[in-house]
C-alpha cells in the first residue's frame, strides 16, 4: 500500500448495523466509505467512473467495489442466475456470503489504507429484493448486521419507465430477475418490470431514514446528476 | 402489495427427525438404520446430509479452491447450502408428509459457527427460517473415542475439517482434537434448551438403533400424530 497517501490521516472506529464479525469489532480505519445504490440503468456505474476519476485527480486513493464481485462466488452467483432453481432464501444467503467475502478481503482492507472506496450498490439493494420477495425485515437486517455503516449513501432514484426506456435502448429484452418475474406479477413482461421496479423503489423509501440514505433525482442529465454527487462529497470530504 | 403476504401458515404432516454429535460418534450409522427401517415399513422417507447440496457445491468448489474462508464467509457458504436443502426438499417433503431424516441440522452450524468466534444471536437467527425438529438425538461421545475412531485410519484431514483456521496448533491431528472437544462444549451446552435426546455413543449398533427406534415410535402414536405444528413458510 501506498504509505504517502495515508499519511496525516486519523484513525477512527467503524460502526456496524448489528453484531460484528467478532474479530474486526474494534477495527479501525483511515478511509472513507461511500456507497451508490440504484436499479439497473440508473447510472450507477457511469456516475462511479466519473467520480473515480475526479477523486484521483485531486490525489486520493480511490477503489471500487461491487455486489457479486468475490472470488469466492462472483461467478457461480451468474451460474446460479441463469438456471432459475434456487428458492429466494438461498439467493439470498448466497448474495450475503459473496458479500461477506468482498466486505472482509477488499473493502475493509483498503478502508484501513485510507482509501475512498466506492461501493457500486451494497447491502440495501440485497435486502429491497429480499423485502419484496417476503423475507422478513428483521431476518435480512440481522443477517447483515456484520455490514459496516458507509459514510455517505446515495440512492439514484429513476422512473420505472424511464428506466425501461434506457434498458431498450441498449438490449432488446429486459433481466429475468430486474423485473421480477419469479414474482408472478404479471403475464405482460415490461408491466412486471415496472411494477417490480416500484416495489424496490418503495423499499428504498421506507429504508431511507432508519439508513440515512440520500435519495438522488437519478431522472436527470448525466453531468447535472454528477455535479450534484460531486458538491456532496466534496463538502463531506472538507468537513471531515 | 402485488403479491401476496408470503407468511402464511400452514399445517405439517410429515415429522423430522435429526441426529447431531461430532464425526465419529455413530450418528450417521444410526439414521441410515432408521432409513432401512422406515422403508421396510412403506412410510415415506428421505434422508438428507449437511452440506450436501448438489448445486451448491457446484457453484462454491471454485471458490473454496480459490479463497480462504473467513468464519463469516464459512458459515454462510454453510446456511446457503442448508437453504437450498431446506427450501427444495426438507420443507416441501414435510408437507407431503414424509418422514424426514436428517443426518446433522441446525445445530452443527450453531456449534461449528459459534466455535469459530461467530456471534451466538447472529448465527441462531440466521438459521430461524428452520422448522425446529420432532426429535433430535445427540450422540454424545467422550471426545478421545471419537477422535481415535476417525484418526485411526490416520486419514488425510482437510484444512477446514481440522479446524486449522481457528491457529489451535499447527500439527492437524492435534487441532482437530481441541477443536472437536469445543464442539462437544457447544452441543453439551444446548441439550437441555433444544430438547435433545441423548444417545450414548458407545453403546452397540443394536442396542442404539433400538433406543432409536422406541423413540422414534413415539412419533407415530395416535396422540402425536393429531397434535400438528403449524409453521410459517
Amino acid at each position: 500500500m501506498n504509505l504517502q497517501l495515508t499519511e496525516g490521516k486519523k484513525l477512527r472506529k467503524v460502526h456496524f448495523y448489528g453484531h460484528a464479525i467478532p474479530y474486526l469489532e474494534d477495527v479501525e480505519i483511515k478511509g472513507k466509505f461511500i456507497v451508490i445504490e440504484g436499479p439497473d440503468n440508473s447510472g450507477r456505474t457511469t456516475q462511479i467512473e466519473l467520480l473515480s476519476s475526479k477523486l484521483e485527480a485531486d490525489g486520493h486513493g480511490v477503489m471500487n467495489a461491487g455486489l457479486r464481485r468475490s472470488e469466492l462466488m462472483g461467478e457461480g452467483i451468474a451460474e446460479a442466475k441463469k438456471s432459475y432453481i434456487l428458492g429466494k432464501r438461498t439467493m439470498s444467503l448466497f448474495y450475503a456470503a459473496d458479500f461477506a467475502d468482498q466486505l472482509e478481503n477488499k473493502i475493509i482492507p483498503a478502508l484501513r489504507a485510507g482509501y475512498i472506496v466506492l461501493s457500486d450498490r451494497y447491502i440495501y439493494t440485497l435486502m429491497a429484493r429480499d423485502a419484496v420477495r417476503g423475507i422478513s425485515k428483521s431476518w435480512s437486517h440481522n443477517l447483515y448486521g456484520f455490514a459496516l455503516k458507509p459514510d455517505l449513501l446515495f440512492y439514484l432514484d429513476v422512473e420505472p419507465k424511464e428506466l425501461a426506456h434506457r434498458v431498450f435502448k441498449k438490449n432488446s429484452s429486459l433481466d429475468y430477475y430486474e423485473s421480477g418475474v419469479d414474482l408472478g406479477l404479471s403475464e405482460n413482461m415490461l408491466e412486471s418490470y415496472i411494477i417490480y421496479q416500484r416495489l424496490i423503489s418503495k423499499e428504498f423509501k421506507r429504508m431511507e431514514r432508519k439508513y440515512s440514505i440520500i435519495p438522488i433525482d437519478g431522472n436527470r442529465d448525466i453531468m447535472e446528476i454528477n455535479i450534484d454527487l460531486q458538491k456532496r462529497i466534496d463538502g463531506f470530504l472538507t468537513s471531515n | 402489495m402485488a403479491i401476496e403476504k408470503m407468511d402464511i401458515r400452514k399445517e405439517m404432516e410429515g415429522k423430522l427427525i435429526v441426529v447431531e454429535g461430532i464425526d465419529g460418534s455413530g450418528k450417521s450409522t444410526q439414521i441410515r438404520l432408521l432409513e432401512k427401517w422406515f422403508r421396510s415399513r412403506e412410510i415415506p422417507v428421505f434422508l438428507t446430509e449437511w452440506n450436501s447440496s448438489d448445486t451448491v457445491k457446484q457453484i462454491t468448489s471454485k471458490g473454496k479452491k480459490k479463497g480462504t474462508l473467513t468464519p463469516i464467509t464459512f458459515s454462510l457458504l454453510h446456511a446457503t447450502d442448508f437453504a437450498d436443502r431446506y427450501e427444495r426438499n426438507i420443507l416441501p417433503l414435510l408437507h407431503a408428509g414424509y418422514v424426514v431424516l436428517a443426518d446433522r441440522y441446525i445445530y452443527t452450524a450453531y456449534a461449528r459457527d459459534i466455535t469459530r468466534g461467530c456471534n451466538p444471536e447472529w448465527v441462531k437467527k440466521v438459521y430461524e427460517f428452520a422448522v425446529k425438529p420432532d426429535i433430535t438425538f445427540y450422540f454424545s461421545v467422550h471426545v478421545d473415542i471419537a477422535v481415535e475412531r476417525i484418526l485411526s485410519g490416520r486419514p488425510k484431514l482437510k484444512y477446514y475439517e481440522a479446524g486449522m483456521d481457528l491457529n489451535l496448533s499447527n500439527d492437524p491431528y492435534e487441532s482437530y482434537r481441541i477443536f472437536q472437544s469445543r464442539i462437544i462444549d457447544q452441543y453439551n451446552s444446548m441439550v437441555s434448551s433444544e430438547n435433545f435426546v441423548v444417545v450414548d455413543g458407545t453403546m452397540e449398533i443394536e442396542e442404539s438403533q433400538k433406543f432409536l427406534r422406541s423413540h422414534a415410535m413415539k412419533l407415530f402414536e395416535p396422540s402425536s400424530i393429531n397434535s400438528r405444528r403449524s409453521i410459517s413458510v
